[in-house]
């Protein structure tokens, strides 16, 4: 099924004002309903390579098993869609690259990368994170988080630890207690969304949410809904503003009309043969 | 220089230690980093673990339990001058607030913390539910830290970023959003539009939020963003672009000047500042 006319995608990555290099790598593929974003850590320019075998392995390999089956076909064992276990396999695939690469070659020791992945399909999404870049969504006047840091800061939020008046304050704020790559195997946390026309979703990096405030990027997004990819520069521009102390990278995926699934068996057919 | 303890009793200074390692235990046992002999203070008590420039407490189900500031707790952060006491005995924890600048390089860089090598909250919760117990409360979270593995910090990570980077030496530095409802943008000066020709003639708008949308949704919109540098103004949606001084702008952002006039859906309009 080709969502190209169902989501409308406008993307910016920019290395910021205060580093040189940017270990951000973003991919999007319209038709196939797919959007990747991954922040590399690692020296040198092992971020980079990074974040990109991540992007890359996903979504080549996704690209192709979306054709094969459809995502939202229900896999039995786990009553799940489908989109979950290909977003799980291919995390774990790029995961297993990353590692060994980062095993077997001196200069890359230690690199990894966070990622935030996300398939449309049948009037949803599925959205899978490990560590701290972020998927939001707009939906009418409601600008909301949909993913969960996986970090240290969220830990000790979610324990009790700090305040969220302490979090805006402190010195953690770079410590990911997940990422891709840095372990030979890592556990994604996937999430459905049920997915309405006229919905703005955003994938970013950390460079974003930690150089602006939500309520900015949410009003921002509001503003220019009308003009995706001016929405994009605009975030990327706040951040660099702000300070851009770190690269930004941001994903926006609008929602143009109604993509469900062929229902019926000759839906199915039709939508095969076309 | 490493956050240290000052370890006394009745006000009598024992010793002090510093806090070097990632586990700090402290307990009766001869075994533990800080032995306190003394049968108010369990084998193994408590430990500290300490990450960069933080460092948490956690009791390690003692019998007599943990204080700091007299509050019994499970876990803690500790923040400067807290005073931990164990029966008797006082534990002060003092991190020298200047030695974070002393550490640019690590400043902001990215990194892992391997999983399992921090206490895990119980089951994730949805990102929208924010209910945060205040720290005083004591989470009765599992603690798994008791006989897992030493936080191991992996490599540093991105590379440093210029190390003329602004550092942060008060903790309200630039890592804090700007809030850009309330920018200190455009050297401080507050310009405004006023209509000069349609229905609204004469109505003026501060301009101070970091983005002002002007023109008819679905008709012409453009938008005023405000930044350190200026005004500017982009086309957002339209068939047609504003109109800048009698000239027809492209889809890029145009700079705005004392003065300009502007043209959007047939209205014309002054952009000028107010000071």
């Amino acid at each position: 099924m080709n969502l190209s006319q169902a989501l409308e995608i406008a993307s910016c990555s920019d290395p910021g004002i205060v580093r040189a290099h940017n270990e951000d790598s973003i991919a999007a593929d319209g038709a196939r309903g797919l959007v990747v974003l991954a922040d590399g850590m690692g020296g040198y320019n092992a971020g980079e390579v990074a974040s990109g075998m991540a992007t890359t392995v996903i979504t080549t390999e996704l690209q192709h098993l979306l054709e094969e089956t459809p995502p939202y076909r229900i896999e039995p064992a786990s009553g799940r869609p489908w989109a979950e276990r290909l977003l799980r396999e291919q995390i774990a695939k790029a995961n297993t690259s990353i590692f060994q690469a980062a095993q077997s070659q001196p200069q890359y020791s230690g690199m990894g990368t966070t990622l935030v992945a996300a398939v449309f399909y049948d009037n949803k999404v599925s959205i899978a994170h490990i560590g701290d870049s972020r998927a939001y969504r707009l939906r009418g006047e409601q600008f909301e988080q949909l993913t969960r840091d996986h970090s240290l800061l969220q830990e000790q939020l979610d324990s009790g630890m700090i305040t969220p008046e302490q979090a805006k304050f402190s010195q953690n704020k770079n410590l990911v207690t997940r990422a891709l790559g840095i372990d030979p195997t890592v556990e994604p946390e996937i999430h459905c969304h049920e997915v309405k026309p006229e919905d703005i979703y955003l994938l970013c990096s950390d460079g974003l949410n930690d150089m602006v405030s939500d309520e900015d990027i949410g009003m921002t997004l509001q503003t220019l809904r009308a003009n995706l990819r001016l929405a994009a520069q605009q975030l990327v521009q706040m951040a660099n503003d702000n300070g851009g102390r770190d690269n930004v990278s941001v994903i926006l995926v609008r929602v143009l009309k109604d993509y469900a699934a062929p229902a019926g068996w000759l839906a199915r057919l039709f939508s095969w043969l076309k | 220089m490493p956050a240290k303890l000052i370890l006394s009793m009745d006000g009598l200074v024992l010793k002090e230690i510093a806090l070097t390692k990632e586990r700090t235990t402290i307990g009766r046992k001869p075994h533990n980093d800080i032995q306190i002999d003394n049968l108010a203070v369990s084998g193994e008590h408590a430990v500290i673990v300490t990450i960069l420039n933080d460092s948490f407490l956690e009791d390690l189900g003692s019998t007599n339990g943990t204080l700091v500031n007299g509050q019994p707790i499970k876990k803690h952060f500790l923040q400067n001058n807290d005073v931990v006491e164990l029966g008797k005995y006082k534990l002060k924890y003092v991190s020298d607030q200047t030695s974070k600048a002393a550490a640019p390089q690590d400043f902001e860089k990215t990194m892992v913390l391997r999983p399992g090598a921090m206490p895990k909250p119980e089951a994730p919760k949805p990102a929208t539910s924010q209910a945060v117990p205040t720290m005083s409360a004591s989470q009765p979270t599992p603690t798994a830290a008791a006989g897992s593995p030493a936080p191991a910090v992996s490599q540093p990570v991105r590379p440093a970023a210029s190390p003329a980077a602004p550092q942060a030496a008060p903790p309200t530095s630039a890592s804090q959003p700007m809030s850009a409802s309330q920018p200190l943008a455009a050297g401080g000066r507050v310009a405004a539009i006023q209509i000069l020709s349609g229905a609204s003639a004469g109505k003026e708008m501060e301009l101070t939020k970091a983005l002002t949308t002007l023109g008819k949704p679905g008709v012409q919109v453009a938008v005023i963003t405000k930044r350190p540098q200026g005004y500017f103004i982009t086309h957002v949606e339209g068939a047609n672009f504003p109109i800048l001084n009698g000239k027809v702008l492209d889809a890029q952002a145009h700079p705005l000047n004392d003065h300009d006039i502007l043209e959007l859906a047939g209205v014309k309009m002054e952009f000028f500042y107010k000071t």
